[in-house]
């Protein structure tokens, strides 16, 4: 399935979108990781917490459980939502 | 998140902190709220050539060399929302790539709540028979190793899993405004096994055995009015330095005052009532001489009412001891005389181990300062920085 990667994380990626498989959102994210060393600590921290400020939309509906279940298809948007000075 | 620098000049090997030698380059290495710089000096430390920013828009903590090979640099890193890491750069800043596994609390495997690193603090290069090696200190407190170069990070479990640790880390309320830290990480120069650390708040500890077992150092540390001493949490080291002098005098600036400890002995002394009462012995940087154990400075903040943490009267200046704290001087000449808001952060102030050795400190306002003859004569280096964090200084010979 396609996923979304926001800017502040394509110089993991080097691109916008990135291809990856996972029947969950954990899985995915651990399928980003063997493509995309590094990537997924910034997503979540050590306690398999999605970092503050950090979303996640699978076709359009925010998500925050990480053992949500995904299907081939679905788009996933990872986005980041900045603030701060 | 991966950056790669500017160029900077070929490093030689680093001089060993100690021996006086001939003039060698410096360089600064500074760490600020948006990012971190490098300033190479000339031999006489007159002129200051900027290579930065590294990493514009991270959260620079903390910028350190390894000085067993003269060009290794560690940052610690971190943005606003994408959490916590450490940079590498094995060419003295000319690329960098990130660590594979930065700091991070394991997850618990008793009754303890789990925690998340929310940035590295302190770093500090291991002892010089054990190359390779290094210490982190993290917001929350916790305390981890790298043999490796900093590349990889393990936990010390002996102090980020003990429950007695964690009742005195105290929680995110108790710490300073952006997250407690565990920071000062010391290594004996003649056994890579005694180590110390401080916590703000959380006490100062000692370990005889790599980080096995850990003994409090609190003994004489004041804490505020109406607590109790006896209560590990109560007490906020900001900065303690070991004396490459004499490793066994340590200087401590203090959330309530300056003191000395001298070993074996386990009982600070406050030094600090000796400083002027108008100014008081509140501040956040300890700097120890690199030779002569009984010189030490301070950078005094307003530390009255509700502790504004700017200079006394808006008149910056550092304070140094000649005789181990029994008396302090004024050291202000060249420093703005009036309405200079500012303070100095406790990584931000530092000094060199030239013959005649220069003091370095980085301001809250972004200015860059040289304390010229061991702070006599104090001359700007850089304004408009963002706010300082943390300012190093390396020798390259």
């Amino acid at each position: 399935m396609q996923v979304l990667i926001p800017g502040a994380l394509r110089s993991y990626t080097k691109e916008s979108h990135v291809e990856a498989v996972g029947d969950t959102l954990a899985a995915l994210l651990l399928d980003l990781e063997r493509r995309c060393p590094g990537l997924r600590f910034r997503i979540i921290d050590e306690q398999d917490r999605l970092r503050p400020n950090m979303r996640i939309f699978i076709n359009g509906l925010g998500v925050r459980e990480l053992g949500h279940a995904l299907r081939p298809g679905d788009f996933v948007a990872i986005v980041l939502a900045l603030s701060g000075g | 998140m991966r950056p790669t620098a500017t160029v900077s000049p070929t490093p030689k090997a680093a001089t060993a902190r100690g021996t006086p030698t001939a003039p060698s380059r410096l360089v600064l290495l500074v760490a600020t709220r948006k990012g971190a710089w490098l300033f190479h000096g000339d031999r006489k430390r007159k002129t200051w050539t900027a290579d930065g920013p590294h990493f514009l828009g991270h959260i620079i903590s903390h910028l350190q060399i390894d000085p067993r090979d003269g060009k290794t640099l560690l940052a610690a890193a971190r943005t606003g929302h994408l959490g916590p890491t450490v940079f590498r750069s094995t060419n003295l800043g000319r690329t960098w790539k990130e660590a594979q596994q930065p700091p991070a609390f394991a997850k618990p495997t008793n009754a303890l709540p789990p925690r998340s690193v929310d940035h590295s603090f302190w770093l500090t290069p291991g002892h010089a028979s054990e190359r390779g090696s290094w210490y982190a200190g993290t917001s929350p407190q916790g305390l981890f190793r790298s043999e490796d170069g900093g590349n990889t990070w393990a936990p010390l479990p002996a102090v980020n899993d003990s429950a007695a640790f964690r009742e005195w880390m105290g929680s995110a309320q108790d710490g300073t405004p952006d997250g407690p830290k565990l920071h000062s990480i010391l290594v004996d120069p003649r056994d890579p096994k005694h180590l110390y650390f401080a916590m703000s708040g959380g006490g100062v500890h000692e370990s005889r055995d790599a980080g096995r077992n850990w003994a409090t150092l609190i003994q004489g540390m004041e804490v505020v009015e109406g607590m109790d001493a006896a209560t590990v949490t109560f007490h906020d080291p900001h900065c303690v330095r070991l004396c490459p002098g004499n490793p066994d005098r340590l200087y401590q600036q203090n959330h309530c005052g300056i003191y000395r400890l001298d070993r074996p002995g386990d009982s600070w002394q406050r030094i600090g009532r000796k400083m002027p009462k108008r100014v008081g012995d509140i501040g956040f940087p300890m700097v120890v001489h690199p030779r002569d154990a009984d010189t030490a400075w301070v950078f005094p903040m307003d530390g009255t009412t509700v502790w504004p943490r700017t200079s006394p009267d808006g008149r910056p200046a550092a304070y140094v001891t000649r005789n181990a704290g029994k008396t302090w001087q004024r050291l202000d000449q060249g420093l703005p005389a009036s309405q200079a808001w500012w303070t100095v952060k406790r990584q931000a102030m530092t000094v060199d181990a030239q013959p005649a050795p220069a003091l370095y400190l980085g301001t809250t306002s972004g200015e860059l300062w040289i304390g010229h003859d061991e702070g006599a004569r104090w001359s700007n280096i850089a304004r408009h920085l963002p706010e300082i964090y943390a300012v190093e200084v390396a020798e390259l010979a």
